[in-house]
């Protein structure tokens, strides 16, 4: 019993530990640009080469 | 390779504005050689999928004058060192403010940057605060280079004086998300352990395992108080060395006794405590903090003039031109101003032809000419070729910067405005104490258990979060929907302040007209008036395309779609007229002096230009009348002023000559018009307005207002575009609202209402509370869920409330419209992120 709320504890822990560290690390600073980020094709796509 | 033609709605490939003159190139169409040139700059270096991800994503460029020198300070050593936070012996990291940021586009070209520029290592645009930071190799490429390539594809970095400060990175949201995630974390564990308390289940008591539960609870605790609760801490001292109750008291008060009380009973009694409770009180204010506090990145209400000011200037020494930093111009140096940069301080002109615009600061779009020998106030900006100018005075001494010595600004601001918050906390915490203390003596003679007990119970259950819930819920909510709206307030006291004016104070130029657009008229005028012909407005539009005096541009605008045809030894004298050669005819244009000659009856020797805006149009030596350019109310106003005038005293107070005061007596009365007020007379007048006891609204627009704006209880500007800067004020509200805010004023009122009723609600909830404590009966479980309940019961009241009220008070018609995606507008912040308010 005190050994699983020992484990119980230890996770939450660690996910608390892994919000610090997100929010340290300025995960949440900008929730707008990164979603945008993820669309934009690879360079040298069809549209990006010069045209004539 | 390209041709010039005439064709109505068409939309320029780049800008997306609609092309008076089309620029043909590469199978698309411009409205511009600029907003070609920025199409050719990408397409040579493959980056047309700026084009693919928006239609027309690009800013116009018509107005647009490229200036080699322009950025030269860049190569300042010191300037250098001020802007660049990071640099080692390889790279630099600077961070740049881009206005133009408002699209993917945008996003997509900044990131993209290094391939326009070798050099440039990485660049990431952070799309709220609208800035870019790039990583640069300094010696393969200056920042200089970096500022002059951002400004050729459209994205002109804003570099401030007062950047050239200490920076002041706040990480604000930052330490409430932590200090949320940690009680959060708390609260969710302290709650679980807790549960065989809630259940009544007995089969625990005594046994170890309870004991266990509770130290657990304890230890979980300790970071709730020391870490997560502190800001209350620091506030309710804040207020206490004020000797001011403010609300933060009894909620420390209240986790205080929370804490110890549950620490006696975890080590002595082995019962269960209310340490969930504290968690989930701290946890609940907390959200509430972060929703009230939620800032507009990407403006700022605390600019003053070092905002608008150039960050250097040129100053002639020893027939060499040398740029310096602003902060290190002194009196009695020359000084060499080009086209359209600013004057920083007052000067007295030594060479060239002034022509000054001093629209910046008051408003008014048409330049006043100066001769040599003449004083120029700081402020304006030149129009026109270069001038010489002596310095006269510091640039903190100067005409309009005196402004900001007035006490006003000097005086640091009083944080305790009195909130509706701390004004009930001021009752409410003494009467609190003393029921908690009567409770106890009514005890201590029978039950000394039972004294301390009931004592400590009144303190716990009265803890007022859900009093202090109220008002930042509901006001954070009115916030984020006036924000929707294109009205951006400062803070949450704004609004109870607004609930409370009584008088409003309109600056005229820019706020109740437009700066930008004005009504223009042709009259027929002199023995050889007629109205023009098409083949007339055919010259007028054509001579008038070469001239950058503010009059032209809108008669040119006004003629829009007229055909233009070249034109051949054009003569522009400043602040006079404009003279050419169309198809064989001498077109002239201009003040009527001009036209007439000095000598014609009834002109006076002073140029009429500068006031009255007429403009007289000659062909051929024959006269053949003016247009009239008028001031254009902005749409709504007539209503709006009737609407204001039935609840509010309004007044107007403008920097313009009387020219308008007939038609302004319609709507206001006519003791409350005042004309030709300087800045310094503007704030002299809001602040006669409070010293009579009045709560003073004050509308304006430009560094003009600035000392009316600080002086007055809310200053708010009024912007056609909300990235443009604006004097430090209370709230910025997009010119489309300008007919809305008696719905401001109302649904502000409304929000106070609101916040009173939810005060009486939680008020309630702890009558019910004091029941079960002064009885010195109260169990942790009752605590448990009576404060929650009564905090959510509070959140959505506020909430609902809050939100009902807006939408029956706005307009439909503007309801339904939102804030419209117009990228020349400050994008909806709210539009990007899907969350709901509850």
């Amino acid at each position: 019993m005190y050994v699983l709320i020992g484990f119980s504890l230890v996770f939450a822990i660690g996910f608390l530990a892994a919000f610090i560290y997100s929010v340290i690390h300025g995960q949440f600073d900008d929730d707008y640009t990164p979603s945008v980020r993820i669309l934009f094709d690879k360079p040298n796509s069809a549209s990006d080469n010069p045209k004539p | 390779m390209y041709e010039v033609g005439t064709l109505q709605d068409t939309r320029c490939y780049h800008c997306g504005d609609k092309c008076v003159e089309i620029v043909r190139a590469h199978d698309h169409n411009f409205c511009c050689e600029g907003c070609k040139t920025v199409y050719e700059i990408l397409n040579e270096n493959g980056l047309c999928s700026y084009y693919n991800y928006n239609e027309a994503p690009g800013t116009s460029r018509k107005d647009h004058t490229a200036q080699s020198h322009r950025y030269a300070y860049l190569d300042d050593e010191s300037v250098l060192q001020k802007l660049i936070h990071f640099t080692n012996s390889e790279i630099s990291i600077v961070t740049l403010y881009l206005p133009q940021i408002h699209c993917s586009s945008c996003i997509y070209l900044l990131e993209n940057l290094y391939r326009l520029l070798p050099g440039v290592i990485r660049s990431v645009v952070h799309f709220g605060r609208r800035e870019v930071t790039i990583t640069f190799q300094h010696n393969k490429v200056t920042l200089r280079q970096i500022v002059e390539m951002l400004s050729r594809v459209g994205y002109e970095p804003v570099i401030q004086l007062s950047d050239l400060g200490e920076k002041v990175q706040s990480n604000l949201l930052r330490s409430y998300l932590l200090k949320i995630g940690v009680a959060f974390f708390a609260f969710g564990n302290i709650m679980l352990l807790s549960f065989p308390e809630y259940l009544g289940i007995d089969v625990l008591a005594d046994s170890p395992m309870r004991k266990f539960f509770g130290y657990l609870n304890f230890t979980l605790s300790l970071p709730v108080l020391f870490y997560s609760s502190s800001e209350f801490f620091i506030s309710a001292w804040g207020g206490l060395r004020q000797r001011i109750l403010n609300m933060d008291f009894p909620i420390v008060l209240g986790i205080i006794v929370m804490f110890l009380r549950s620490t006696y009973d975890v080590f002595w009694l082995h019962g269960g405590g209310y340490f969930d409770t504290m968690a989930s009180l701290v946890l609940l204010m907390l959200t509430g903090r972060l929703f009230q506090n939620k800032t507009y990145d990407n403006l700022s209400f605390e600019r003053d003039y070092r905002s608008y000011f150039p960050v250097s200037v040129t100053v002639m020494e020893n027939g060499e031109e040398k740029t310096i930093p602003l902060t290190r111009l002194k009196t009695g140096q020359r000084l060499l101003v080009r086209n359209m940069e600013l004057i920083p301080a007052d000067s007295l002109l030594v060479k060239g032809s002034a022509n000054i615009d001093y629209s910046f600061v008051t408003g008014e779009a048409t330049p006043v000419s100066r001769r040599i020998g003449e004083i120029i106030y700081a402020g304006g900006k030149q129009v026109g070729s270069a001038i010489e100018v002596e310095v006269l005075k510091d640039v903190s001494h100067s005409y309009l910067t005196q402004l900001w010595n007035d006490s006003v600004f000097t005086k640091s601001q009083d944080n305790t405005v009195s909130t509706m918050a701390n004004r009930v906390s001021r009752w409410f915490t003494p009467l609190v104490l003393s029921i908690a203390f009567a409770a106890a003596a009514y005890w201590w003679n029978t039950d000394r258990e039972k004294a301390i007990n009931a004592f400590t119970s009144v303190l716990i259950i009265t803890c007022p979060c859900a009093l202090a819930l109220s008002s930042p819920f509901t006001f954070g909510n009115i916030l984020r929907l006036f924000a929707r709206y294109g009205i951006y307030l400062k803070n949450a006291i704004v609004i109870e302040i607004l609930a409370r004016i009584n008088a409003i104070v309109f600056d005229k130029t820019g706020t109740l007209t437009y700066t930008k657009t004005s009504r223009v008229e042709f009259i027929p005028d002199g023995k050889d008036a007629h109205p023009l012909t098409d083949y007339e407005k055919q010259l007028v539009r054509s001579l008038t395309y070469h001239s950058s005096h503010p009059l032209s541009k809108r008669i040119y605008d006004y003629l829009a779609g007229v055909k233009t045809i070249p034109t051949q030894h054009f003569k522009e004298e400043e602040g006079k007229g404009i003279e050419g050669w169309i198809d064989e005819h001498c077109v002239r244009i201009g003040s009527k002096k001009y036209l007439y000659g000095d000598n014609y009856p009834g002109v006076s020797p002073a140029s009429d230009f500068r006031h009255a805006s007429k403009v007289y149009v000659g062909i051929d030596g024959k006269v053949l009348g003016y247009y009239l350019v008028k001031n254009e109310y902005r749409p709504g106003f007539e209503n709006l002023i009737g609407a204001l005038r039935r609840y509010f005293n309004v007044y107007v107070v403008s920097g313009d000559n009387d020219a308008e005061r007939n038609f302004l007596s319609k709507y206001f009365d006519a003791s409350n018009l005042y004309f030709g007020q300087q800045p310094a007379d503007k704030l002299a007048v809001v602040r006669q307005l409070r010293e009579s006891g009045k709560t003073v609204m004050m509308l304006g627009d430009g560094l003009n207002d600035a000392g009316a704006l600080k002086q007055a209880d809310v200053g708010i500007v009024i912007s056609d575009d909300v990235n443009n800067f604006s004097p430090a004020c209370d709230g910025i509200i997009q010119a489309s609202q300008f007919r809305n805010i008696m719905y401001v004023i109302e649904v502000s009122r409304r929000a106070v209402s609101i916040v009173k009723v939810s005060f009486a609600i939680s008020l309630l909830y702890n009558v019910v509370g004091l029941y079960f404590a002064v009885k010195g009966t109260m169990s942790p479980l009752v605590a448990a869920v009576l404060m929650p309940l009564s905090s959510v019961t509070i959140i959505l009241f506020t909430t609902f409330g809050s939100a009902f009220w807006a939408f029956r008070n706005w307009p439909r018609e503007d309801f339904d419209k939102r804030a419209t995606p117009d990228k020349n507008q400050f994008p909806d912040p709210l539009r990007s992120s899907p969350k709901t308010e509850v």
